[in-house]
């Protein structure tokens, strides 16, 4: 059972990595890098599943958090061509 | 345990398969997004090796600061790599294939893995199990091992990362002073 999801996962993620190392447009790339992101936090449940232990969710739960920052960062940049500016009127944006 | 190693050798081929893109990739934020794809696959395979906290590292630092931080520096200098002259140089070849060979050499020497009567159990190890407690009064292990057994180390590194913070914070923050004193001056 965990065998088969394994492979599932792993399947998935050398799919991703094709995705991402091909992808004509950006957003292949993105969305291939953030199905990668979701995937490692999958693996990681299954190892935690496999070791029978509990605290390794934890650090799949700091995973996805991650995963999201840098995609937030990514986009960001992509939309403004940075990562925010000193603010025009002394406000962050 | 069949299992570990299916899931080692396809992580494995994938940080190989990555490393060779990456080498290729001219287009440098396709290369950053692609370095967290690297990153989360190395830090997977810490968690293989049930080295939780090397794995949250390199997450946290790889996959999160370091991506946030070349962002930062593609938002200043551009996106596309400059182009050099591709010829083959034989110098460089002869240096890789030598020390590639020395480290191949130097693993038939290494301990077996994860056996627990290598050097790293049989050292200082059993004293900080037995001890820690007794000698540091600091419940957990590791804690006691980096903040007191070690600490000088740990001060070490902390001036080490203090130092960093402080070269990050000049060269960030002048960018942004300097905008403002424009403005200021623009506004008066």
């Amino acid at each position: 059972m965990i065998a088969a999801a394994a492979l599932a996962i792993l399947v998935a993620m050398s799919l991703a990595i094709v995705r991402a190392l091909l992808g004509p447009t950006i957003y292949d790339r993105i969305l291939a890098i953030n199905l990668f992101g979701t995937k490692t936090v999958m693996l990681i449940t299954l190892i935690a599943a496999m070791a029978g232990r509990a605290d390794y969710l934890d650090i799949a739960l700091v995973y996805a958090m991650i995963n999201f920052i840098g995609m937030i960062a990514v986009l960001k940049f992509f939309e403004y061509g940075s990562l925010g500016h000193a603010g025009s009127d002394g406000q962050e944006d | 345990m069949m299992l570990a190693h299916l899931i080692d050798i396809f992580l494995l081929v994938f940080l190989a398969v990555i490393s060779v893109a990456l080498l290729r990739i001219k287009d440098l934020l396709t290369a950053v997004m692609i370095f967290g794809i690297y990153s989360l696959t190395s830090a997977s395979l810490f968690m293989v090796l049930a080295a939780a906290d090397v794995a949250f590292t390199e997450a946290a630092v790889g996959a999160g600061i370091s991506i946030i931080l070349m962002l930062a520096t593609l938002a200043i200098t551009g996106r596309e790599e400059k182009i050099v002259e591709r010829k083959f140089k034989l110098l460089p070849l002869i240096i890789v294939s030598i020390t590639g060979a020395t480290l191949l050499y130097g693993i038939r020497d290494l301990p077996p893995f994860g056996v627990a009567s290598n050097p790293a159990q049989v050292h200082v190890a059993p004293r900080y199990i037995e001890q820690s407690a007794v000698e540091t009064d600091i419940p957990n292990i590791v804690t006691s091992v980096l903040a007191s057994y070690r600490g000088f180390d740990t001060l070490g590194e902390v001036v080490v990362i203090f130092t960093a913070g402080i070269g990050v914070a000049l060269l960030i923050g002048r960018r942004r002073r300097l905008l403002t004193a424009k403005e200021a001056s623009r506004h008066e």
